[in-house]
């Protein structure tokens, strides 16, 4: 599977930029997918829109659907309401310390896998494998009791450690140790290197294009993550923006309909993660691809 | 297979310490204990634990509710699964010609990857707002019926339904359309040399040579649609109206955490844990197998 991904690795790059005559097969796929980038591009748009509208024109029918002016009053709102700015650093925390950890922490024992014969390790390997098989949800309530035994709840630990575990990292690190030719290691140790030595100066700067990838991936999950955030947390000043949102949905009646003041929070939250895709995009993919191999 | 190059008596265990440490405390006990609770209840003040056996699962197999969460679950991913990436395939297939500024659609179909579901939720969440959303709006001048996803499951499935099929969309399609990219013109040409229509080049030639990409893409929907929409279901629609939308991780958070049944919530947990093995399983299988030509 993993050699037919490679291929789709390019996701279409590699179409040649000898110009071709249009004929109308191009036009009809140009169409199809400008049409499908805009129907995935509208809710998107329409919430923007939303969230700079006030709330009279957001409840009035028929719906509006151009931006209007009280996009600064709304921003300003939803960051004073939903307390944007610590929910955003604990997010930012959140994903950070996921990733970086995360990183780290597989590449240590991958390195240890492929480069070190010790007693026990097709026990580790296979520990790190089940992990695969045990996400949040499987182990809800009893999780939750061992973070309340540590006394993480609400602290940063709580957040971040347990979820830094990582079997794709260090498969991902593995496979990757594996292709590396003996003879670097070999070099390194006639030189009078150490392992440390090795894996600081030669491995860590080869692996570079894998960290940055990973940590497109890890950055997104951990910033998105919700179940963890509401399990672990219960102050309003250690939840993390994604699920703050929650609590400004009005849930009855007697609630103003303020769905501009939702919209501007969704947009500011949303943004963080959606920013780093576009922006790392050529590792975004790599990312998706290796990790799933 | 690697030679092994560095002999340390300590530093391999050093170095896989911390990913043991983690995978022990926060994986391996919870999971043990959810197991070791599934066969406790609570005592009625909470205060200690009674052993009650198989109880909690006999209870969970003739719950009627329980047995509709579980199909809730399945209807769902199923919906997401096989409507989302037959929508992506069929849309990937129409638009297969040889086009160019491949890389810029791929910009502008991966980034709402990067949104989390609840986020995406609510944003769809407006969309289908029965008083204020564009989408009853258009609807009500069709049909005088009542597209109220408050009041009507069907509906309030197809929102959620919607907004986790618009998260996975544009990626699945990037994917799809990267894979149709690096099949040989050369081999659909000569299908319809030989007289083969589009719709017999479809399913002789592009969709089994598509199939490793259709089974990357598979499980990746299937896990996603199963443990990563917690937060959909909890920031849209609560699991309602009704159970309609209760879908089973959302249940074992609510029976655990809201309702403070521990064995009952743990039992759920150690079925969900079937349902993970079952699906790495499958995944496994399947990539032994080598889906490809």
């Amino acid at each position: 599977m993993a050699r037919a991904l490679e291929t789709v690795a390019t996701l279409g790059v590699t179409t040649t930029g000898r110009a071709r005559r249009r004929d109308w097969n191009g036009v009809i796929a140009h169409g199809i997918l400008v049409a499908a980038v805009a129907v995935l591009a509208f809710p998107l748009y329409y919430a923007f829109v939303i969230s700079t509208q006030s709330v009279g024109e957001v409840s009035s029918l028929p719906p509006k659907l151009y931006p209007s002016t009280s996009l600064l009053d709304n921003y300003a709102q939803a960051w004073e309401r939903a307390r944007m700015g610590r929910m955003l650093v604990n997010s930012a925390v959140m994903a950070v310390a996921i990733a970086v950890g995360k990183i780290a922490i597989s590449l240590l024992s991958a390195f240890a896998i492929v480069y070190f014969n010790f007693r026990g390790k097709q026990l580790v390997f296979w520990m790190i494998f089940v992990t695969l098989m045990l996400p949040v949800p499987v182990r809800i309530v009893s999780t939750y009791n061992v973070i309340t035994i540590m006394g993480w709840v609400d602290t940063y630990w709580g957040l971040t450690i347990p979820l830094m575990a990582s079997a794709t990292g260090t498969f991902l690190f593995r496979q990757f140790y594996q292709t590396i030719p003996d003879s670097l290691a070999e070099a390194a140790q006639l030189d009078g290197a150490g392992p440390l030595r090795f894996l600081w100066s030669i491995l860590l700067p080869l692996s570079k294009a894998n960290v940055a990838a990973l940590f497109v991936i890890l950055f997104v999950y951990g910033w998105n993550e919700y179940l963890w955030p509401l399990m672990v947390t219960n102050t309003p000043d250690m939840r993390t923006a994604v699920i703050g949102i929650e609590a400004l949905v009005p849930r009855s009646g007697s609630q103003l309909p303020e769905w501009n003041i939702i919209m501007a929070a969704a947009i500011i939250v949303l943004l963080p993660p959606v920013a780093v895709i576009i922006v790392m995009q050529r590792w975004f993919v790599k990312g998706l691809i290796e990790t799933e191999k | 297979m690697k030679r092994t190059v560095f002999r340390n008596r300590w530093l391999p265990y050093a170095l896989v310490a911390p990913q043991v440490a983690i995978t022990v405390v926060f994986f391996f006990w919870p999971a043990l204990d959810s197991v070791r609770l599934s066969l406790y209840r609570a005592s009625p003040f909470g205060d200690r634990l009674i052993y009650v056996g198989l109880a909690n699962f006999e209870r969970l197999l003739a719950d009627e509710a329980y047995r509709r969460s579980a199909v809730t679950s399945f209807v769902f991913s199923f919906f997401v699964t096989v409507v989302g990436l037959a929508l992506a395939l069929l849309l990937a297939s129409l638009a297969n010609a040889r086009i160019r500024g491949l890389g810029v659609y791929r910009s502008l179909l991966l980034w709402p990857y990067g949104i989390a579901p609840a986020i995406a939720g609510i944003i769809w969440l407006f969309i289908f707002h029965p008083s204020y959303g564009v989408l009853p709006y258009l609807l009500s001048f069709v049909t005088a019926y009542q597209f109220n996803w408050f009041l009507k499951g069907w509906v309030a499935m197809t929102l959620i339904v919607v907004a986790a099929v618009w998260k996975q969309f544009g990626y699945n399609l990037a994917f799809y359309l990267a894979g149709l990219q690096a099949i040989e013109s050369s081999v659909i040409e000569a299908a319809s040399v030989d007289g083969a229509g589009p719709i017999r080049r479809f399913f002789a030639i592009v969709f089994p040579l598509l199939s490793p990409v259709t089974f990357f893409l598979f499980t990746l929907n299937m896990t996603f649609a199963f443990f990563d929409t917690f937060g959909l279901v909890h920031s849209v629609t609560q699991g309602g109206p009704g159970d309609a939308t209760s879908i089973m991780v959302y249940r074992a958070w609510k029976d655990g955490f809201e309702g403070l049944q521990l064995g009952y919530s743990a039992a759920q947990s150690v079925i969900l844990m079937l349902v993970v093995m079952l699906l790495t399983a499958m995944q496994f299988r399947y990539a032994e197998k080598k889906v490809t030509y």
